[in-house]
């Protein structure tokens, strides 16, 4: 997994509440078997006319945002299914960190796996922010220091330590549980001689 | 300390808890299907690691298999290579799977409980969001990522944090013609997509007790739409009926030993809830969705919201959005939509109870001359029962197509989908934008109020053509 430490980028500003896995990435894009080459289908339905054509009012289809590293979005982004297909099309996009007022749970949770860093603010926070991505002005985002900065200001944000630690290190987290092969195998003992039904199937 | 139902499942899975409050949990069950598990197989495969426990593991291709005759195979390309490539990674990794042409082949959260896959207190995990289902059964189960099934597949466990506890009480008892998909509608409208985001919700009350095993599996299958992961009732007889004599229910003294785990399987008095809401059954109507969010709910008796009535600004925002893209107007009746296509199905509606709901409804009855139906049942067994009970003929008969098993037009993957503008009556669970085909429009309904739309040829009260 790529690492994730520090980022500067112009954000791009999506106000859409409730944007769902579907929205990001459309079914008709699952049917891959790799985890690369999504990008150019993010938010399809709202970059590509029904000719395929990009829709010049989509925040993504314009210059600078088209480059964007960083999405603000409307609260409850990532809600729906839990196509990890989501995070990575954002990622083959080249956005590696969205910031929402909140996030669907298990969106939140395959962002980490991949590589991206989801911030949750305020939501006066998020409209002061959206102000950056009006000006087309870069933000920082610092996840060693927590926090983001723009212009003068600084916003500490709040993330989950084993996680962070993850994403700093580009931890690859299944060898990390296979370093507890022991205690999973003492768990097993113990389920066969207390549930022996389970491994009976 | 008196504990939730889902504390009990938690801490009889806790194989590691770091001091952060990370925990590794073993996982029970592991369902797959073709969508989210390829790139999973690929990992396992370039970092040379093997399935732990492959028979913890049940695979079956549900999301793309064709609804229409297979007997040539999958005429889509891109389909056919992934359906191609879960059967080659099962055979690889020594995993049980339900083909395409296996009377047993259906939607994996219809088959899991079908085959007793399912059992009370286990953890089950699937890469799809809709795993909350199979919480029916008193067990946490719950969606995961494609990088979690690979996880699960290596190591049989999955890293988590605990969520919090959030009990729905429902007492009462329901009004005629209103069903649970009725009543988790309401529950969705009432918390909100996000009302349950970070929670395990267990639904309890008087009302969830006398439902059936296949109700109250529709209400969990939904739990999602409300933004828990997981959503889970207390196992009864009810359930351990079911399941006796399953293909993969425990046997003999494994099934009394089971029974005596099983029975311990509920909160204990006095337990604490982060969060609690209660419902009165008899205050729920029939429900459909306006817009574009499962939370858009009113009852058939309703119009739909004016945004100018709105104070908020991003809700009116979004209110705008979804009456445009749905293409109504505000204060509308929600009797007065007029519908093109009629979905019964999903994992949500496609077992054989909902199927006879609706069937009671279009017997001796013809759909509307402008609306196109189908029926795909939730799996080939559901199939072969309601064609022993005569259903598919009163579907038939009454203008209806009788599809085969998967879950075809609840997310559109295969070619069974909605063109532009084209209105639905669903019985399947997310009314996106673009969720049934680009531009497609969708309204949640129950399978009894999917018929009388049928019927009417605009969204209808079901009551109306109550015996």
């Amino acid at each position: 997994m790529q690492k994730f430490n520090t980022l500067k980028s112009i954000p791009a500003y999506l106000p859409i509440v409730n944007i769902d896995t579907d929205m990001i990435i459309p079914k008709q894009f699952l049917k891959t078997i790799k985890r690369t080459g999504l990008g150019k289908n993010l938010f399809f339905e709202m970059r590509y006319d029904d000719q395929g054509k990009e829709i010049g009012d989509f925040i993504l289809n314009q210059n600078p945002f088209n480059n964007s590293k960083i999405l603000i979005a409307g609260k409850n982004f990532g809600c729906g299914s839990s196509r990890e297909h989501a995070p990575w099309a954002l990622l083959d996009f080249g956005i590696t960190c969205v910031i929402s007022s909140s996030f669907a749970d298990i969106f939140y949770s395959n962002c980490f796996k991949n590589g991206i860093l989801p911030i949750v603010l305020e939501e006066e926070k998020i409209k002061e922010l959206s102000e950056y991505a009006n000006r087309k002005e870069e933000i920082s985002v610092d996840l060693n220091e927590n926090k983001i900065v723009y212009g003068n200001n600084e916003i500490k944000f709040d993330v989950d330590k084993f996680k962070k630690k993850c994403l700093l290190e580009g931890l690859d987290d299944i060898a990390l549980s296979l370093k507890k092969s022991e205690k999973i195998e003492n768990f097993e003992k113990d389920l066969k001689n207390q549930k022996p039904w389970i491994f009976n199937d | 300390m008196p504990n939730t139902l889902y504390d009990k499942i938690w801490n009889d899975h806790l194989v590691d808890l770091q001091d952060d409050g990370t925990a590794l949990l073993f996982v029970d069950r592991h369902l797959v299907h073709e969508v989210t598990s390829p790139q999973a197989f690929e990992g396992l495969r370039n970092s040379n690691r093997k399935v732990r426990h492959p028979n913890l593991t049940l695979a079956v291709a549900d999301h793309n298999v064709p609804t229409t005759d297979r007997s040539k195979g999958i005429s889509d390309k891109e389909s056919k290579i992934q359906v191609e490539t879960l059967e080659a990674n099962c055979k690889e990794f020594g995993i049980k799977l339900f083909g395409m042409n296996d009377k047993r082949q259906g939607i994996v959260h219809v088959t899991g409980p079908e085959q007793g896959f399912t059992q009370p207190g286990t953890v089950i995990v699937c890469g799809d969001s809709h795993t909350a289902t199979h919480g029916a059964f008193g067990s946490l189960a719950f969606g995961i990522g494609t990088s979690e099934v690979e996880h699960v597949l290596a190591t049989q466990t999955l890293v988590q944090k605990k969520a919090k506890n959030f009990r729905v009480n429902v007492n009462g008892k329901l009004p005629l013609g209103v069903t649970s998909k009725d009543v988790i509608l309401q529950i969705i409208g009432k918390i909100g997509t996000a009302g349950g985001t970070g929670c395990v919700i267990e639904y309890a009350g008087d009302l969830i007790r006398s439902l059936s095993v296949e109700q109250r599996m529709t209400i969990c299958n939904m739990t999602i739409e409300g933004g828990a992961r997981a959503g889970l009732i207390a196992p009864d007889e009810k359930i351990f009926k079911y399941l006796k004599d399953r293909p993969m229910s425990p046997k003999d003294k494994d099934w009394d030993k089971a029974m005596e785990y099983w029975k311990s399987l509920k909160t204990d008095e006095g337990a604490k809830f982060d969060k609690e809401i209660d419902l009165q059954a008899e205050e729920i109507l029939p429900m459909i969705t306006w817009g574009t969010s499962p939370q858009d709910v009113i009852t058939i008796d309703e119009k739909v919201p004016n945004p100018q009535n709105e104070k908020d600004e991003d809700r009116k925002n979004s209110l705008e959005r979804s009456l445009n893209y749905m293409g109504l107007k505000p204060n509308m009746a929600a009797k007065d939509i007029k519908i093109d296509k009629v979905f019964i199905g999903s994992c949500t509606n496609g077992r054989i109870e909902d199927l006879r709901e609706a069937a009671k409804i279009l017997k001796d009855k013809k759909i509307a001359a402008h609306v196109h139906a189908m029926v795909v049942p939730g799996s080939g067994l559901v199939k072969e029962q309601a064609e022993q009970e005569g259903l598919d003929k009163i579907f038939v008969n009454s203008g209806f197509e009788w599809r085969e098993p998967g879950c075809s037009m609840c997310l559109a993957m295969n070619a069974d989908k909605l063109k532009p503008q084209e209105r639905c009556a669903s019985t399947s669970n997310r009314n996106f934008e673009g969720r049934q085909g680009r531009g497609g429009r969708t309204h949640l309904v129950s399978p009894g109020m999917a018929a009388a739309a049928a019927i009417s040829g605009n969204l209808d009260d079901v009551r109306k053509y109550q015996n």
